[in-house]
């Protein structure tokens, strides 16, 4: 097990948006976040990597433990965060790449940084991973210069040069156009055959039956129902999720 | 003649090599123009007067030598005080207000006020006859003081160049002037479409002026003077200057006929009132533009440095207001809200001449620098919060993601982005900068704007030279406009693909 989260709380302006959600990670997951927009799912990823803070419960991320920085002080927060986030790589629904920097360099950048690594290394390892993502012609072009899906695609291999164990993706293809949403999922699919730990919220429900190890339903800032997409998919148990499911038909 | 080099590289020079005497550090403003205190139209790097005559007699009687110090006139006192000179000389009437702050020789001169009217006016010739007319003076002079006591209604016009309020009247914007005889004489006498009319007006004396803290000092200044006047040293150079008048004589008892001719006043007018051929006045303004690259010169360097002060401050104002704890947070609105919303000019003045009543002299570059980076600082800090804030959230959030610290993600992802947003405003605060760097003239420091006033005081060119003072600022302004959009070009990364080059990226971040 890589991770395991414990009934954490989080609210926004006491509004609660996460109710007591635990979930055990195994190492080599795929694990599939679905349910209905505005269920704290995105929340969820975002807490796991420290980019936002729960209230409540506790979170333990390869070893290291988080919890509300209440509890521990906003910098000792950082501090585990930063240690965190050396291991879990995120990608964003609008890729968010720099807008500044070509590919390359986007690739580049935090390995030169925070790592430390040198010009020659992080060049070498940059080339390999576009390649990987199918970009390898793209490395000296901005980000504007690129498609959606290649931009999406240049995210995942910039969260790969940190050689992260596990890679969050928030709604990675709900910013693309319907044709370039394969390119991505594809690329994801080779990930996990080579046995990457994944964990996505998506809407793609048929992405998510296919690859994912294990789906999440959740609602309501709470998990509603998980377990493998045959169960989940061929046989829900609570009204939410067949509720749910039953758009996606 | 004696020669007074107004540049400090050449005073230096000067200085190393006849260094034996003490100095006699005299301040004055040379803008005051004839006959006190003026740079000579024939030869612009030296400044002539019948006050340098006076106090370069009075450091030979005390065995000193001369060094000029520049400073504008309003602030003599001030900066006697401060202790950038040690006396003044320039045209100080003795008053009660001024006895109270420093300390004032016996008079070097008796004068009084002449007033002055069109030569076609045939109905004023006294101050009765000023009723419901416009009359100009200097601002805070002893005319400007009768004129404000007369009990009739009339409309008083305050300049602070007298040139201006005799032209003034000869365009018909004033019925008549009211000032100083010695002003009347160089000014307005040798123009024939003015006159002098009626008799002296008002009386009053100039002192050589020192400071109340220093009387051992102040005794020697005072007997040195009384020696030259007793000796009619002081009486040939105001006969030498058309300047030897009957309340003089009177008051040392001598005989109101000048024993002497007055060359220098001769000459003066000569130089002064002769009409230019076009070839003169081109040959003219190019012997100007050696002390225009001066003024040039410190006028960048002050810019530069000032510029570079406000982008850090700015920088680092703006950092604090966005991400500082709640009490840093204050702070630095307090301090962008403080420096934007006062006057520069005052900022100036309380930094050059209030701190040293808290104990802290600045050197008037240091301050000149202080005052401007400070001020713009806080124009910076504004840029930088908004370029810094245009930069959507979502960068910070994939730069922590990656692993990046804070500080990290600031100086690598956020800043590079946020500097080509600031760039085309920081550029014009640059160039808005340069201009009121002007402002530092009254602080003593002689840039492009103290050089444009010294020299037009002197030739009364004032179209001329402030066409060619514009002309200084906005060619070195132009650079940094160019070299802000070269950068500008190097950053843009956001045009379309076709229109962007491929090329090696120039790196230009703060940090």
């Amino acid at each position: 097990m890589v991770a395991s989260i414990q009934n954490v709380e989080k609210s926004f302006h006491q509004r609660p948006v996460l109710n007591g959600v635990s979930l055990d990670i195994t190492k080599g997951d795929l694990i599939a976040i679905i349910g209905p927009s505005g269920c704290g799912k995105s929340t969820f990823l975002r807490c796991i990597n420290g980019l936002e803070f729960v209230d409540k419960g506790k979170l333990e991320i390869f070893g290291t433990e988080l919890c509300s920085p209440l509890e521990i002080g906003a910098k000792e927060f950082q501090r585990r965060s930063l240690i965190i986030r050396q291991k879990v790589g995120m990608v964003f629904q609008s890729f968010n790449l720099f807008p500044h920097l070509t590919i390359l360099e986007n690739l580049m950048v935090a390995p030169k940084v925070v790592r430390n690594i040198s010009k020659t290394d992080s060049d070498a390892r940059a080339h390999e991973f576009l390649a990987k993502v199918g970009l390898g012609d793209k490395a000296h072009n901005y980000p504007d210069q690129l498609s959606g899906g290649q931009q999406q695609r240049a995210a995942i291999a910039r969260a790969l040069a940190m050689s992260p164990e596990i890679l969050l993706y928030d709604e990675p293809t709900s910013a693309l156009d319907p044709a370039l949403v394969n390119e991505v999922l594809r690329v994801m699919k080779q990930l996990d055959q080579e046995g990457m730990t994944q964990m996505v919220v998506t809407h793609e429900m048929r992405f998510a039956r296919d690859v994912a190890d294990k789906i999440v339903f959740m609602d309501h800032g709470k998990i509603v129902e998980m377990g493998p997409p045959e169960q989940i998919f061929g046989n829900p148990q609570d009204e939410r999720t067949k509720n749910f499911l039953r758009h996606f038909q | 003649m004696m020669k007074i080099f107004i540049f400090v590289i050449l005073f230096f020079h000067f200085n190393a090599s006849f260094a034996q005497k003490p100095k006699l550090r005299w301040g004055a403003d040379i803008e005051s123009g004839a006959p006190f205190s003026y740079t000579d139209p024939a030869d612009h790097k030296t400044v002539i007067g019948f006050e340098v005559e006076i106090v370069e007699l009075l450091a030979k009687e005390m065995g000193m030598e001369v060094e000029y110090v520049q400073n504008s006139w309003d602030g003599l006192i001030a900066g006697l005080n401060r202790n950038d000179y040690d006396i003044v000389v320039n045209g100080l009437e003795i008053t009660p207000d001024r006895a109270q702050v420093v300390h004032f020789s016996k008079p070097y001169y008796y004068t009084s006020e002449s007033l002055v009217v069109r030569a076609s006016n045939t109905n004023v010739a006294t101050l009765d006859d000023l009723k419901n007319k416009r009359v100009g003076t200097l601002d805070g002079s002893l005319a400007q003081r009768i004129l404000n006591q007369l009990t009739f209604p009339l409309t008083v016009v305050g300049y602070d160049e007298e040139i201006h309020s005799y032209s003034d009247l000869v365009i018909g914007r004033l019925d008549a002037v009211l000032l100083d005889e010695a002003i009347a004489l160089y000014y307005a006498k040798p123009n024939i479409e003015l006159k002098v009319v009626g008799g002296p007006i008002g009386y009053m004396e100039y002192g050589v002026v020192t400071r109340l803290n220093d009387p051992k000092f102040s005794r020697r200044v005072d007997a040195a003077l009384e020696k030259i006047i007793e000796n009619g040293s002081v009486q040939r150079i105001l006969e030498k200057w058309n300047l030897w008048n009957a309340m003089s004589a009177k008051a040392w008892g001598k005989s109101a006929e000048p024993l002497t001719p007055p060359v220098a006043y001769d000459k003066y007018i000569s130089e002064a009132w002769k009409k230019e051929t076009i070839v003169q006045k081109l040959k003219r303004y190019a012997s100007f533009l050696p002390l225009l690259g001066k003024g040039a010169i410190m006028t960048l360097e002050i810019s530069t440095i000032s510029m570079v002060l406000a982008m850090i401050l700015g920088l680092l104002t703006a950092l604090a207001r966005l991400y500082g704890h709640p009490v840093v947070k204050w702070l630095a609105v307090a301090y962008v809200e403080v420096f934007r919303g006062t006057p520069l000019l005052i900022q100036l003045y309380l930094i050059f001449y209030g701190l040293p009543y808290v104990g802290l002299t600045l050197d008037p570059f240091v301050a000149a620098v202080l005052g401007l980076g400070l001020n713009y600082g806080s124009c910076e800090a504004e840029n930088y919060r908004a370029g810094i804030l245009s930069i959507p959230k979502t960068q910070m959030d994939a730069a922590q993601a990656l692993g990046m610290n804070w500080f990290q993600s600031l100086r690598h992802i956020i800043l590079p982005q946020a500097v080509k947003v600031v760039i085309p405003p920081v550029t014009n605060d640059f160039i808005a900068l340069l201009k009121d760097s002007s402002l530092v003239s009254v602080i003593s420091m002689v840039e492009l704007t103290t050089v444009y006033g010294q020299l037009a005081s002197s030739s009364f060119d004032y179209l001329g030279l402030g066409l060619l003072t514009a002309l200084v600022y906005f060619v070195i302004g132009l650079p940094f406009v160019r070299l802000a959009r070269y950068f500008e070009s190097q950053l843009a990364n956001n045009l379309p693909g076709e229109q962007r080059t491929r090329r090696a990226r120039p790196k230009l971040f703060i940090f």
